[in-house]
């Protein structure tokens, strides 16, 4: 128990890499390999922020004076989490809009069935 | 058999992280440069959100690079999206009073909100990035709830070039006055005042703006497709 309340995090977090990895690996419908890559992306994203959290830490924040610096957690994860979040959404976007002309072109969403995407 | 193969090579990747991930403790602080960061941020940049001055000022150059990052990614849904001429107008049916009302208060709100978390970036949880999230969602609001209203294009493509162009303006003008790129030229001032922490807001509200607009962009671009 000690073991997962410690990890728990890291757990979470792997288990959605997994998840993401597995869909993007099986699933033949593009819009779902899309889904695939969000849930990855998320993933990736609860991991680095959890690589930087400390047992009882609070927000980097220096809103009231008397605040103790040792007790905030790492404010590097955080700030490269902030911006992988709005890139991911850009992403998501940009995949999605070649989806959409995959469609319209094929007329399926199916990997296997258009000719030059089979893989 | 494919099924097979992925959960086995899955199993394989998970195997060789899982034996990593052991050897990293949890809720230890980790790296030096974090603690630096946090005990000499506020003293070196003003700003009291220290990962607001690891965004914008001691990783300033790298945010730049994210911010490219965004904008091509916007650029190539443009372009992806927007190259077939002939946009069909479908004939949707307009959405009830009570939605579209619901709609057109809510939008302000939205966006003042918006606005807040990305002006007081440096002081509070938030920034440019969340902020014109915020207001990207405050649009696609408007979309969903009076489909007949659109946002121009030209407004939001002009929005996102000053946002950008600004960013790139106030680094240059560092260059030019401190030496460095994106040097923090302006005063600090007091620590946990709205003008503080020289030109972290400027720039937080450049990335503010354009962020938004990117995102109302893309928003307008994936529903015109629609």
């Amino acid at each position: 128990m000690g073991f997962l309340h410690n990890y728990a995090y890291y757990i979470g977090a792997f288990g959605l890499i997994f998840v993401g990895l597995y869909i993007i690996l099986t699933k033949h419908n593009l819009i779902k390999a899309i889904i695939g890559l969000a849930i990855l992306d998320t993933g990736v994203n609860l991991f680095l922020v959890s690589v930087g959290y400390i047992t009882k830490g609070t927000a980097p924040i220096f809103s009231r004076p008397g605040i103790d610096a040792k007790r905030m957690v790492d404010p590097v994860p955080q700030a490269l989490v902030l911006t992988a979040i709005v890139i991911g959404v850009a992403v998501l976007a940009l995949a999605l809009s070649l989806a959409i002309r995959l469609y319209q072109h094929y007329g399926t969403l199916n990997l296997r069935k258009i000719r030059e995407q089979k893989w | 058999m494919r099924r097979i193969i992925s959960i086995l090579l899955l199993v394989i990747v998970t195997f060789g992280i899982c034996q990593s991930l052991a050897k990293i403790p949890f809720g230890t602080p980790k790296t030096k440069v974090g603690g630096r960061y946090i005990n000499e941020g506020v003293k070196e940049t003003g700003a009291a959100n220290i990962v607001t001055s690891v965004v914008l000022s001691y990783r300033g150059f790298d945010t730049l690079g994210e911010v490219t990052i965004l904008f091509i990614a916007s650029i190539g849904l443009g372009a992806v999206l927007g190259s077939v001429g002939k946009k069909t107008v479908t004939k949707t049916e307009p959405a009830s009073f009570v939605l579209s009302t619901g709609c057109k208060i809510l939008f302000p709100l939205i966006l003042v909100f918006g606005a807040y978390i990305f002006i007081h970036g440096h002081l509070t949880p938030g920034g440019g990035f969340q902020g014109g999230a915020i207001i990207a969602s405050a649009y696609l609001l408007i979309y969903l709830g009076c489909r007949q209203r659109r946002v121009s294009q030209t407004a939001y493509m002009t929005l996102e070039s000053l946002g950008g162009l600004s960013f790139v303006a106030a680094g240059l003008v560092g260059l030019a006055v401190s030496g460095y790129f994106l040097a923090n030229f302006l005063p600090r001032g007091t620590v946990n005042l709205l003008f503080s922490a020289g030109i972290i807001p400027v720039i937080y509200i450049a990335i503010g703006l354009k962020v938004g607009s990117e995102l109302t962009g893309i928003i307008d671009n994936l529903v015109e497709e629609s």
